[in-house]
């Protein structure tokens, strides 16, 4: 028996990342304009790594609880009330996780059983379907059109729905697409799951980054509170990517479930992470307000940009990506991300990266200067001009 | 319209098409507003930041504590006018606390600025005092650090 053959089962099952197969491609090429990256352009605000730096002086290096600092986790339950009007216990309710993408392992691993199937709306963000997997569940793909705003429908999630059928897995604002739900469509979803009877993990990460509106939190919907595992963190909307600090909020058996599965593999998030991330969440609301009108500024530009190319686009309400048709060009995503790249060095990720739905489509992240993003625009343009 | 000075302020060679865009309202109303913006003098002036140092170029920078006599009617304001008049002086601020104006003059060498303490600014009637202080290295000017070492990080590809 070769080693590959002693891996897993479960592990060999799953694809490699399409973004990481690509990010191969873009380390060969220098000089690289990049809309392929999926996290903020702005360094951690200065108050924040302060305050790290002044947390390590004071000797915060050891273990904290298995659920996270108490004072972070009263501080995430006031932040969820204030802004969502949902409260949660911060003894027994919020889990600290090292990153959201944790949590979300976390989640799948606490509730699935083998064979158990979760319902996930596509494209989606790299790890959903994989983490799902990875628990031994069965993730059926919900594909999501642009006709649709890339929103799910609740009569799609009615033919795909089964006696197996555990859970249903959201992310809006979504990566890739940057679509939103508005709270009907929500509510709509909710009922949906009520009546299969199914737990609903909301990633909502990007929660903070939505433009044109309010975000409307799962959980605050009615008979949502808990019957959801709401995930959210600081990397998105404090710019907190590399401290990888997460959470996941819910009723305390599911939280306790998480919790147990998370002592023994992580034991606790880094303390210094922690006591920087209490600091972003008393202090840093205008900082990130300031980064929000930022990308909403560039969110506009990029959809004006792609008008003038001629490419078909949805106007993204979230989150910091537009997600761009590349169907006239008759090239495959793969093909025109890599020709792209070839002939005006522009790094973008192939829409299946997102699963089979985004084929066709391209990632563009926003979170780039301004300049950046007119030069990547123009090169965009000359390069598509060749197809259509 | 604040966002739109602001977007000026940092980064002025944003074309009209550009923050039209950016603003979600039309490029006519965006020009008009910057055409009224310059004729109010809301907006004073487009200028560059330039590190000198880096550039080579030998500036003497003076920070100057003026204490001073304020006059009938005019208070501070006369004696300031005849300070800030002179083309050596970068800026002046009244001040409250120790001292009443905050003087700074930049000069090519220090004995040029020095002077300008001795036989210009001290000489004005009612100048009762003045500190001058040297500067020795500029670090941030006008909200920009000048040798800022943060660079962009992040993968060229992440997830």
């Amino acid at each position: 028996m070769t080693w590959a053959e002693r891996i897993s089962p479960a592990v060999r099952a799953i694809p490699p990342s399409g973004i990481r197969r690509f990010f191969d491609i873009v380390a060969e090429t220098k000089g690289v304009v990049s809309l392929g990256v999926g996290e903020p352009d702005f360094v951690t605000p200065w108050h924040i790594r302060e305050s790290c730096v002044y947390g390590l002086q004071q000797g915060y290096t050891a273990y904290t609880s298995n659920y996270g600092l108490l004072e972070l986790r009263e501080e995430i339950a006031k932040n969820c009330a204030a802004s969502y009007g949902v409260n949660y216990d911060p003894r027994k309710e919020v889990l600290v996780t090292v990153g959201v993408s944790e949590a979300l392992d976390l989640a799948m691993r606490a509730i699935l059983s083998p064979g158990d199937e979760v319902l996930v709306p596509e494209p989606c963000y790299v790890s959903y379907k994989a983490c799902v997997s990875l628990a031994g569940g069965v993730p059926v793909t919900v594909p999501t059109r642009m006709a649709d705003c890339f929103r799910v429908t609740v009569s799609q999630l009615e033919e795909l729905v089964t006696p197996r059928t555990k859970a249903l897995l959201i992310g809006y604002p979504n990566n890739p697409t940057g679509a939103i739900m508005s709270k009907a469509e929500l509510e709509g979803i909710a009922a949906f799951a009520l009546k299969h009877d199914l737990i609903v993990i909301s990633d909502e990460i990007y929660a903070s980054l939505t433009y044109d509106g309010a975000h409307t939190c799962f959980a605050s919907l009615p008979g949502m509170r808990d019957r959801t595992i709401l995930l959210n963190g600081f990397s998105k909307a404090y710019a907190m990517t590399g401290w990888r600090i997460g959470y996941a909020l819910s009723n305390p058996d599911f939280i306790g479930a998480m919790t147990k599965i998370h002592q023994y593999t992580m034991l606790c998030a880094p303390i210094t992470a922690q006591v920087a991330a209490v600091e972003a969440l008393r202090h840093g609301q205008c900082n990130m307000l300031r980064m929000v009108e930022e990308y909403n500024r560039r969110r506009r530009l990029m959809v004006d940009g792609f008008k003038t190319i001629g490419l078909d686009c949805f106007e993204p309400k979230g989150a910091f990506y537009i997600f761009p048709s590349i169907k006239q060009t008759g090239l495959s995503s793969l093909a025109f991300a890599e020709e792209l790249l070839k002939a005006e060095k522009v790094a973008l990720v192939p829409g299946d990266a997102f699963g089979e739905s985004g084929e066709g489509f391209v990632r563009c992240s926003y979170a780039s200067s301004t300049a950046n993003l007119s030069e990547a625009l123009t090169r965009i343009g000359r390069f598509v001009k060749k197809y259509i | 319209m604040r966002e739109l000075l602001e977007l000026l302020e940092k980064d002025h060679t944003l074309t009209v098409a550009q923050l039209a865009v950016m603003l979600d309202k039309p490029q006519d109303e965006i020009a008009a507003l910057i055409k009224q913006f310059e004729a109010d003098k809301t907006i004073v002036k487009y200028q560059t930041i330039v590190n000198w140092e880096k550039a080579g170029a030998d500036r003497v920078t003076a920070i100057i504590e003026v204490r001073i006599t304020p006059q009938r009617e005019v208070g501070f304001d006369a004696i300031a006018e005849r300070i800030y008049r002179f083309p050596e002086v970068r800026s002046l601020y009244l001040m409250s606390g120790a001292y009443d104006l905050l003087v700074i003059v930049e000069a090519k060498t220090l004995k040029e600025a020095a002077q300008f303490v001795s036989t210009k600014l001290s000489t004005i009637e009612g100048v009762i005092s003045t500190t001058t202080h040297f500067m020795l290295k500029q670090y941030k000017e006008a909200g920009v650090i000048l040798e800022d070492e943060e660079e962009d990080r992040r993968l060229v590809v992440s997830p």
